[in-house]
């Protein structure tokens, strides 16, 4: 139903500029994911677009309508927030009704929303109890609900699975998914710093950092082709190996970067080393390489059951399909300046 | 070692409950006892009588009087607590310009001596036409319960975490909604233990009670009781002042009972989050 439109958005607090000049347009329905270092401005963009923050200037479209000065409720917009934010004095009952309320909604159409929410969550035997009474999970489910009922154009995340434990969040980020699929005609955008989040539920992502946005695209065009050094070491667990000097110089770069999956390691190999610790997760090991190239270990991937041991001596070798080379601004270097080079 | 040590916290436990609670126990002695008696140290009931009882209110002011109290007591919390919730959303929840002198002065108000701002204060009740009136009082009294329920309230109100407060705000609701309907409920403790405090205040002032009120019908009781005067100027009427003292203090020990949970409640809340 819904397109939301920024243009050259900024935001300043006193003389501290805490967003600067973004645009961005996301489509109706779309699932766009902001990510970024925690004080990038993801959740102050997020809150701009809820109307919880004043745009200083630029200005703000959903569905094609000027939002910039409108007030939250009257945006369409609803929100899920971090701590839940549930009305501690409700039940989960009053606190999905309450928004429906404040519209002036009909006693039994406001029933029958609350229901069909409670029902897609399935949390209806919950409806008489107070939040207190309420594992995590569920108060999240709550909290889902009560924007669900708004029945919103825009829908907005923000980190709302930082406060659950590791197996719940899974299970959440799923939820979710679904969540997505089903209210296929609302926009959604979620707030998050955890890029296996990022990865996994967006159909773009928008990298920010200090403000501005580093790169936007789909999950794996940001992981194939990062749009700068940033991005390349922000997108990626373990992230990016990193080297500078004469290999990356030769290359006509500034930084020379492989990802530990495209580091093949073995006996022999183009970087002689030494491994310095492995971190055996199961299906792939992570091994740490002294070499000589750089003063911080390499980290390359190798296969879950593979034994290397401290102190055994190695060697590692670049996939060169795979390099990814920057300048000393951090902009990829391109294939034209790098024959050049 | 461990006996003396036990020995002497028990002591300390005895005199500090004997020190807090003997003026009163003292006081209900007096009032059971009449005549001659009453003149007769004894630390243990010897008779018991209703008559200083039956004798406060024999004159037939002396209902009155309390309603006159209940009254000015009531109002002072209601308007106080009214004022103070959103006095202290404003300056709690809204950024402004000013919001730490503000707070500072509305404290400031609350330092000077009574008797300091008394003869002000009695040229406005006079310029008012509220001399001899009850208003007169509910007027001055906020001076001095203001501050506090600002204050406490203030405090309270800025530990509600701000989610909360944005959530409602994303549903649609205004200001007055997100009082009446979202804080207000989670403020309850914390309005309960100021008012009681603010309640007890007007109920026990005794300057203001005084200078401000001029007939018997208009005073409130603890004026009254100061001024219980026996059959001639040489007799103080002991009974009838402890008895209408205990009367008086009766509703204050009942408020307490009654609200005690929520009191203690109120004076721990923000250790433990909600």
């Amino acid at each position: 139903m819904a397109t939301v439109d920024l243009r050259n958005v900024c935001k300043r607090f006193g003389t501290h500029q805490v967003i600067s000049d973004v645009s961005l347009s996301l489509e109706q329905g779309e699932f766009v994911v902001f990510v970024g270092p925690s004080g990038c401005g993801k959740s102050t963009l997020l809150r701009m677009i809820a109307g919880l923050e004043d745009i200083t200037s630029g200005a703000l479209s959903i569905g094609g309508e000027d939002m910039t000065d409108r007030l939250p409720a009257d945006r369409g917009v609803a929100m899920v927030f971090q701590s839940y934010a549930l009305y501690p004095h409700m039940t989960v009952y009053e606190n999905m009704a309450f928004g429906l309320e404040q519209a002036r909604l009909k006693k039994d159409a406001i029933r029958t929303r609350v229901m069909e929410a409670a029902k897609m969550l399935q949390i209806e035997d919950l409806i008489d109890r107070k939040p207190k009474a309420l594992s995590g999970g569920q108060r999240q489910r709550v909290a889902i609900g009560r924007a669900i009922t708004r029945d919103p154009r825009v829908f907005l995340f923000d980190e709302p699975l930082s406060n659950l434990d590791a197996a719940l969040r899974g299970e959440t980020r799923v939820e979710i998914t679904r969540l997505h699929a089903r209210l296929a005609d609302t926009t959604m955008i979620y707030v998050t710093h955890d890029q296996v989040e990022a990865m996994t539920l967006a159909d773009r992502i928008v990298v920010l950092n200090k403000g501005h946005v580093e790169q936007v695209g789909a999950p794996l065009e940001l992981y194939e082709n990062p749009a700068s050094k940033f991005v390349a070491g922000f997108i990626g667990s373990p992230r990016m190996n990193f080297l500078t000097g004469p290999i990356a110089a030769t290359l006509g770069a500034e930084t020379f970067g492989i990802r530990p999956e495209d580091l093949a390691i073995g006996d022999t190999g183009d970087w002689p080393g030494r491994v310095l610790l492995t971190e055996a997760l199961g299906a792939d090991t992570f091994v740490h390489v002294e070499t000589d190239l750089s003063p911080e270990p390499l980290i390359a991937r190798a296969p879950g059951r593979s034994s290397f041991r401290a102190g055994q001596p190695v060697a590692l070798t670049p996939d060169p399909a795979r390099i990814h080379l920057f300048d000393t601004d951090g902009q990829p270097v391109t294939a034209r300046e790098r024959a050049e080079a | 070692m461990a006996i003396i040590k036990r020995i002497g916290f028990w002591a300390l436990v005895t005199v500090i409950v004997a020190q807090a609670v003997f003026p009163f126990y003292y006081a209900v002695l007096t009032s059971f006892e009449s005549g001659q008696a009453i003149f007769d140290i004894n630390y243990l009931p010897k008779v018991i009588e209703f008559v200083n009882y039956r004798k406060a209110f024999d004159d037939g002011v002396f209902g009155r009087q309390i309603l006159n109290s209940v009254f000015v007591a009531a109002v002072v919390v209601a308007l106080s607590l009214f004022l103070a919730v959103t006095a202290s959303f404003a300056l709690a929840r809204i950024p402004f310009r000013g919001r730490g002198i503000i707070l500072l002065l509305i404290l400031s108000v609350s330092m000077f001596p009574q008797i300091a701002v008394l003869s002000g204060l009695f040229a406005m009740v006079r310029a008012m036409g509220l001399f001899n009136s009850l208003w007169s009082l509910v007027f001055s009294y906020m001076i001095f319960t203001l501050p506090f329920t600002v204050w406490v309230l203030t405090t309270f109100m800025r530990k509600l975490p701000t989610e909360i407060e944005e959530a409602a705000i994303m549903d649609g609701a205004r200001p007055m909604t997100i009082i009446r309907r979202v804080f207000l409920p989670l403020l309850w403790p914390a309005m309960v233990t100021t008012g009681l405090l603010a309640f007890i205040h007007a109920w026990n002032e005794f300057l203001f009670a005084l200078t401000f009120l001029s007939t018997d019908t208009q005073r409130t009781v603890p004026v009254a009781i100061a001024l219980i005067s026996g059959a001639s100027e040489f007799e103080i009427p002991w009974g009838s002042i402890m008895a209408a003292s205990v009367i008086v203090t009766l509703p204050l020990v009942a408020l307490v009972l009654v609200f005690q949970r929520k009191i203690i409640s109120g004076l721990t809340a923000g250790a433990v989050k909600g």
